[in-house]
């Protein structure tokens, strides 16, 4: 059975070409000159000037790159804090009831957390649109990074922070100098899937974005609800190459960082 | 650790969060779903719910929820296995997560493209000498193209548990007399069960809910729990009747964790039995 034989082989490529024939027909079509996702005429870059020169465009493509920074800027913050703090907890039957309470924006479908978040932000008065947006994604974030952080946490044995403090570190010190370098891996993993999780949302935005605000995703919904535009396929271009260079940064970036750890 | 008030200081933001943005939300969705349009109470939204009409459509959503978390266990098993026997395994998983990081719409966006009228299947189709087929906007379509979003998702959970696996359980398996079969049964789908659990979990409740793909694709032939409460809330603005149908979703989902969560005592003590 360790062996993989010709059948196996010839499977698992069906499997990567399925996965991976939509993404690249997309791409090859926003090359085209034509106007349609259909034979392909000549090579041209006329969509991406499209994109680059419709300024309500740009303005979304900046709105969703500052929204995924800054959510998952601030959720990282205290996403970290909070696993942080709960490692600390002594009581059990809390750490788990709080445990369990992070985990319930991961589970649950987007739809329910995007109707349910636009009754809040109404309730609460907060207008929709960029800052409803913002908090949603801060929201949805946190545990994500929680998730990443806390195995670090209880990874790192207590005995590092008790010689800190006999040496005479104080809290603040033990903080910035022992626990955050030690979960510094964890902290950047829980940062890059909040920024993915932030760019990939559609549903909860969809939800709770006003008139005004619009990010990506919510924007080729509308657009591909009119019907094929080359454009989308330019857009797809763009956020396949930003997508891969993350990946690879992300890749790069940690593998470096276990390396190091392992040393 | 004696830091005991620091900790406590660091959790405030993040209770904060958990009270605004975990409890207060449920807690809303709940009141919301006791009112009329009017904003009165009323129980007039729970028994509209358990009319023939929402529970044929909820029927219909957990039937298609089914199929797509079936094909998606089906292609996805032998695919874990194929993949946790290659010799560089992790760069292959890493290209089978890739494609879940793209924009979920730039995906559906493509299956526009390529299932419709004059898109490439039709094309290929048309030049063996079949008539052109209408896909798109069909219920089958919408199951292609969730299962296609959702195969990295079952992949990655049941690759983790068959690497797990140490391949000589399933030598042993073999070299007592066991046929691929039984192997397979009785040895290898046991083990990896929490793996298969997680990614149904990962898959069913996702697809539930799904209502972006089911416009897109589907046209308006499929109605998931996930469409109905977008239409509620967004088109029809009845955010009680909404709201209700998204406390069915929430139990659903307890439901289907409860039955897919990790029962490690449990299932330690039926395997001491067995």
């Amino acid at each position: 059975m360790a062996k993989i034989n010709t059948s196996s082989k010839i499977y698992l490529t069906l499997v990567f070409i399925v996965l991976y024939a939509p993404i690249f027909f997309l791409i090859f079509y926003s090359f085209n000159s034509g106007d349609s996702m259909t034979n392909f005429q000549s090579f041209t870059l006329d969509h991406y000037k499209d994109v680059f020169a419709d300024s309500r465009l740009v303005v979304i493509l900046l709105n969703t790159v500052v929204v995924a920074l800054l959510s998952a800027l601030i959720a990282t913050i205290i996403g970290t804090m909070g696993a942080i703090g709960i490692q600390t907890m002594r009581n059990r039957k809390l750490r788990n009831t709080v445990l369990s309470l992070n985990n319930i924006l991961i589970v649950s479908p987007d739809v329910i957390i995007g109707a349910s978040f636009l009754i809040l932000f109404t309730m609460v008065g907060i207008k929709l649109g960029f800052t409803s947006v913002l908090l949603s994604h801060i929201a949805f974030s946190i545990p994500i990074v929680v998730i990443m952080v806390l195995p670090k946490m209880q990874e790192m044995s207590n005995t590092l922070i008790d010689a800190a403090l006999d040496l005479g570190a104080s809290k603040k010190e033990v903080l910035t100098r022992v626990i955050l370098p030690y979960i510094q891996p964890g902290i950047f993993a829980g940062f890059f899937m909040a920024l993915t999780y932030s760019l990939d949302d559609f549903a909860v935005t969809f939800f709770v974005t006003g008139n005004g605000f619009s990010t990506l995703s919510v924007e080729i919904y509308s657009m591909a609800r009119a019907g094929v535009s080359l454009t989308v396929n330019a857009l797809s271009g763009i956020v396949f190459a930003v997508t891969m260079l993350l990946v690879l940064g992300y890749y790069f970036v940690t593998t470096r960082k276990m390396k190091g750890v392992r040393k | 650790m004696q830091n005991k008030r620091s900790g406590s200081i660091t959790l405030v933001p993040y209770y904060v969060w958990i009270a605004l943005f975990v409890i207060a939300p449920i807690v809303l969705v709940g009141y919301y779903s006791l009112l009329d349009l009017e904003g009165n109470f009323t129980l007039e939204n729970y028994k509209n719910f358990l009319t023939p009409v929402y529970l044929k459509m909820t029927l219909s959503s957990f039937w298609y929820a089914f199929l797509i978390t079936t094909v998606c266990l089906v292609v996805s098993y032998p695919a874990a296995f194929i993949i946790s026997r290659l010799k560089n395994k992790q760069l292959w998983l890493m290209l089978i997560i890739i494609p879940s990081w793209i924009n979920l719409l730039l995906k559906t966006y493509a299956f526009i493209g390529i299932l419709g009228q004059s898109g490439p299947i039709n094309a290929f189709l048309a030049s063996i000498g079949f008539e052109k087929q209408q896909m798109l906007f069909t219920s089958a379509s919408f199951v292609f193209v969730s299962v296609y979003i959702f195969i990295p998702f079952m992949i990655l959970p049941i690759f983790n548990s068959i690497d797990k696996l140490s391949p000589a359980l399933l030598d042993a398996s073999r070299d007592l007399g066991a046929s691929r079969l039984y192997t397979l049964r009785r040895v290898m789908i046991p083990l990896t069960m929490d793996g298969i659990k997680a990614g149904i979990q990962a898959v069913f409740i996702p697809a539930l809910s799904l209502f972006m793909i089911t416009r897109l694709i589907a046209g308006n032939h499929v109605i998931t729990l996930g469409t109905a409460i977008e239409q509620q809330f967004l088109v029809t603005q009845n955010w009680g009747m909404g709201s209700t149908i998204a406390v069915f979703l929430i139990i659903f989902m307890f439901i289907i964790m409860a039955f897919t969560g990790e029962k490690k005592k449990k299932g330690a003590s039926r395997r001491g039995k067995n």
